[in-house]
């Protein structure tokens, strides 16, 4: 296979009419949806949504107000069952999972309004993230505060500050979630997503009320995610300059439905994908 | 002054740095040993009254009971209205077997405790019996199940009786009839009175500890979680239903604890006791004291427990002053618009202000002596 002379990795054509980055291609891949599909009534929310995203691709979802991507993301993690379809992650169905279960499989997520523990503090918030990644913490040990108590929450903690300074947070971590500054909020939320050991990390407009600078800010932590943990991204953003900077696959949808996906510049091109956003040329 | 302050703080943190015992948790156990040692030192020196002997108990059965309700009304932040049925299964059961046993187990330190387990065990298992199909739904179904559930207890004990009665030859040769069991609405009658204040004290001790710890590891960070955004918790891998059944089956648990003491301290009691206002008045110390709030609990019980007695001389108006009093403590402790005032009376910020107070004269002596 020719390695691609550009910077941007070539997609090459999966038999599922869907793309994945070359760098992927020998691996399976981590995230598969077929005909996936959800009625809310009468209402086509989604419908038919066919994605593969690659082992350690990042990906974004876009689509004009009301596309459906956020009812995606509630399929991908169980929150909503399919009405059609299925989803494979990492080679088992989620079907019939809950939405704790998807989590331990590998899904995390953060929210497009922050969904945080306001009440608890910066290092409580991401060691409830590291919940099922303390067996040595039972429930003896935890009514009692013996029996290898001490190693288990000193172990967790210690992963907990790991993560965070991954963001530069570590100085935040006693101050109370609710408090801090909305940026550091939702860089919260991912370090929380990312203590549960995810293979898929869904993000859900990250950049939502950021200033540029932060935005570039941003979009460097997404690449040092992904180089630093080797897994796929997936998020949702109306800021362009984002989706088309770092994302290698892009998943246009309007109306519930796939109108476009490709690379972001075959995106950039697509008539189907301009007149959604901007209307029909008269 | 400083000296001190560095001991004691070297102090704090030697004890707390093994994550044995939080700080906070600290607190609340010297809170603890404090009430211990005065109450011992005022019933040796006569000060207590028959009246407020006989409520020492009671008073730490309400103390379990008001701390095990808050683990699920103010960390798990569901409502639960059936609190004293839990009680009462507690209480029937283990008098019940205590009762049987009498003859067989003469020893008080072999019956109590494991009258402790099955009166523990019993109201556990009803509570997930309860538990396992309510805390699968979202929103107030809990109370409304617990509420029944309290009723039903009640309902049931009236209609049962267990006669467990003996008849015992006198000295003299005439036979005479012990009325021992469970006789429906008259009763349980002559449970052998094993709880003491000191056993009563040792088991508020354990419960308070049990709890804290519960609430200061990660079980406790899931339930918190849980109450402060399900959703997020749910997609932190957090498995709900359990964490939610395991919480209030321990609840549950403890409030059946807090029935064997009742039941081995009153000997008789009815069914008619372990009402709704019972569940009721449990929950108004939860609240009173401060959802969340262990230590606030135990206070809110002592205080909401020993008022009524202490108020029984003005025995015309002692529900009229019991109740004012309830609603100004209610005001003081969450009326927003008396902020203000909570902040001048708070205990901390007294402190706080008197250190700056000292902090800003030691500057200004300083600063003086430089000058000179």
């Amino acid at each position: 296979m020719n390695k691609s002379p550009n910077k941007k990795p070539k997609l090459v054509p999966y038999p599922s009419n869907s793309f994945v980055t070359e760098r992927d291609l020998d691996k399976p891949p981590v995230l598969e949806t077929v005909h996936l599909g959800i009625d809310f009534g009468g209402l086509n929310a989604v419908d038919d949504f066919s994605i593969l995203v690659g082992r350690t691709e990042i990906s974004g979802l876009i689509g004009p107000n009301g596309a459906g991507k956020t009812t995606v993301f509630n399929l991908l993690t169980n929150v909503y069952q399919p009405t059609r379809g299925n989803i494979m992650l990492d080679g088992y169905s989620t079907a019939g999972k809950t939405v704790a279960q998807v989590n331990k499989m590998g899904i995390a997520r953060t929210f497009q309004n922050i969904r945080l523990f306001s009440n608890m503090s910066v290092i409580e918030n991401v060691m409830v993230g590291l919940h099922n990644r303390m067996p040595g913490e039972s429930l003896l040990s935890s009514i009692t505060h013996l029996f290898g108590f001490s190693k288990a929450e000193k172990e967790a903690r210690e992963m907990a500050i790991d993560l965070l300074s991954f963001f530069n947070m570590q100085d935040l971590a006693s101050a109370n979630a609710g408090s801090l500054p909305y940026g550091a909020q939702r860089r919260l939320e991912i370090v929380r997503a990312l203590a549960t050991n995810p293979k898929i990390l869904l993000l859900d407009e990250p950049a939502a009320g950021m200033n540029p600078s932060e935005t570039h800010e941003l979009m460097e932590n997404i690449l040092r995610i992904r180089d630093t943990y080797n897994i796929a991204i997936m998020l949702i953003e109306h800021d362009m300059n984002l989706v088309m900077n770092i994302c290698e696959g892009i998943c246009v949808l309007d109306h519930g439905k796939v109108i476009a996906k490709g690379t972001p510049d075959d995106i950039r091109n697509d008539p189907k994908v301009i007149e959604a956003y901007l209307g029909k040329k008269r | 002054m400083a000296k001190f302050k560095n001991i004691y703080n070297n102090c704090m943190n030697k004890i707390t740095s093994s994550g044995v015992v939080t700080r906070k948790d600290l607190w609340t156990y010297a809170m603890l040993a404090v009430i211990f040692v005065a109450v011992l030192v005022s019933d040796s020196l006569g000060l207590l009254t028959r009246q407020l002997t006989s409520l020492l108990v009671p008073v730490c059965c309400y103390i379990i009971l008001a701390v095990s309700l808050n683990l699920t009304v103010g960390f798990l932040g569901e409502l639960a209205l059936g609190h004293a049925g839990f009680l009462a299964i507690g209480a029937y059961t283990s008098t019940l077997f205590s009762i049987a046993v009498q003859d067989t187990i003469t020893s008080v330190w072999v019956r109590f405790p494991l009258a402790l387990i099955i009166g523990g065990v019993s109201a556990g298992i009803f509570g997930l019996i309860i538990g396992l199909p309510v805390l699968r739904l979202r929103g107030d179904y809990l109370a409304i199940v617990t509420l029944a559930f309290g009723e039903i207890i009640k309902t049931v004990a009236t209609n049962i009786t267990v006669d467990l009665s003996k008849t015992t030859t006198t000295s003299s040769g005439a036979e005479k009839v012990v009325e021992q069991g469970l006789f429906g609405s008259a009763g349980l009658k002559n449970a052998p009175q094993d709880s003491t204040f000191i056993v009563a004290f040792i088991l508020v001790v354990i419960t308070v500890a049990i709890i804290s710890n519960l609430v200061n590891s990660k079980y406790g960070r899931a339930i918190t979680a849980m109450r402060d955004n399900r959703i997020a918790a749910e997609a932190c891998g957090i498995n709900i239903t359990y964490h939610k059944i395991l919480t209030f089956v321990i609840s549950a648990f403890f409030a059946g604890i807090a029935g064997v003491l009742y039941g081995h301290n009153y000997t008789i009691f009815k069914p008619s006791t372990f009402d709704y206002n019972m569940s009721i008045e449990i929950l108004v110390i939860v609240v009173l004291g401060g959802m969340g709030s262990i230590r606030g609990s135990i206070i809110a019980a002592i205080v909401l427990r020993v008022l009524p007695e202490l108020l029984r001389e003005f025995s015309d108006y002692r529900m009229l002053a019991y109740s004012i009093l309830l609603i100004l403590l209610m005001l003081i402790n969450s009326a927003p618009g008396l902020a203000g005032l909570r902040a001048k009376l708070s205990i901390k910020n007294a402190y706080l202000s008197i250190k700056n107070k000292v902090m800003k004269r030691k500057t200004a002596e300083n600063g003086g002596e430089t000058h000179e």
